[in-house]
């Protein structure tokens, strides 16, 4: 199974637009950091035709250690989430898998 | 922040390219991740996350206007799962009060 990386991202960058290596690479990893720092600062990202990451508090609530059966709260903690556009939701739906599935 | 936004912060923290080269940048990056994710490629980027794909089985819905049920052919969508840094940065600014 392949999987894209920052490097494959950062290839096309090069590629396409004539980017240098370096520039390309800088460009990509901005991009993620950007993100990131957005989301630390509690701030939702909105990419259109991409999708939004969104952030969500939850409190604390009861859990147990899978091991040992102990009862260990799970502290309250923030989570990003996704949500797909519109647009990448219809061109994956298309998408019919590796098999006739 | 939306993409304008995020385009103008990328260009504002590097000094080689014009913002018309960040924005061309920006819009190939999220073309070739929403065509990785259209061919059935997952997306790893270790300290942000991962992009996969969910199967959602056939199942009967309803039409909600008339309560007629249809057949909903199974399909594909799109998940994320947070990465170790992005999960751990986020916590600490609920930590820090915002």
């Amino acid at each position: 199974m392949t999987a894209l990386t920052k490097s494959e991202m950062a290839e096309r960058l090069f590629e396409e637009l004539g980017l240098n290596k370096r520039e390309a690479k800088e460009i990509v990893e901005l991009f993620f950091e950007e993100i990131r720092a957005c989301l630390e600062e509690n701030e939702q990202v909105k990419l259109s035709g991409f999708g939004n990451f969104d952030l969500r508090d939850k409190s604390q609530r009861p859990g147990r250690n899978p091991k040992t059966g102990e009862e260990i709260p799970i502290s309250a903690r923030r989570v990003v989430t996704f949500r797909p556009g519109q647009k990448l939701k219809a061109r994956v739906e298309a998408y019919a898998g590796t098999e006739s599935q | 922040m939306t993409k304008s936004e995020l385009i103008e912060t990328i260009a504002a923290h590097q000094s080689q390219l014009s913002s018309k080269d960040v924005e061309l940048a920006i819009k190939t990056i999220l073309e070739h991740m929403s065509q990785a994710l259209a061919t059935g490629d997952r997306i790893e980027i270790r300290g942000f996350g991962s992009f996969s794909l969910h199967y959602r089985e056939p199942r009967r819905g309803r039409n909600p206007k008339t309560g007629d049920a249809v057949e909903l052919t199974g399909k594909y969508v799109p998940h994320f799962k947070p990465g170790k840094e992005l999960r751990e940065r986020v916590n600490l600014g609920l930590q820090a009060g915002l």
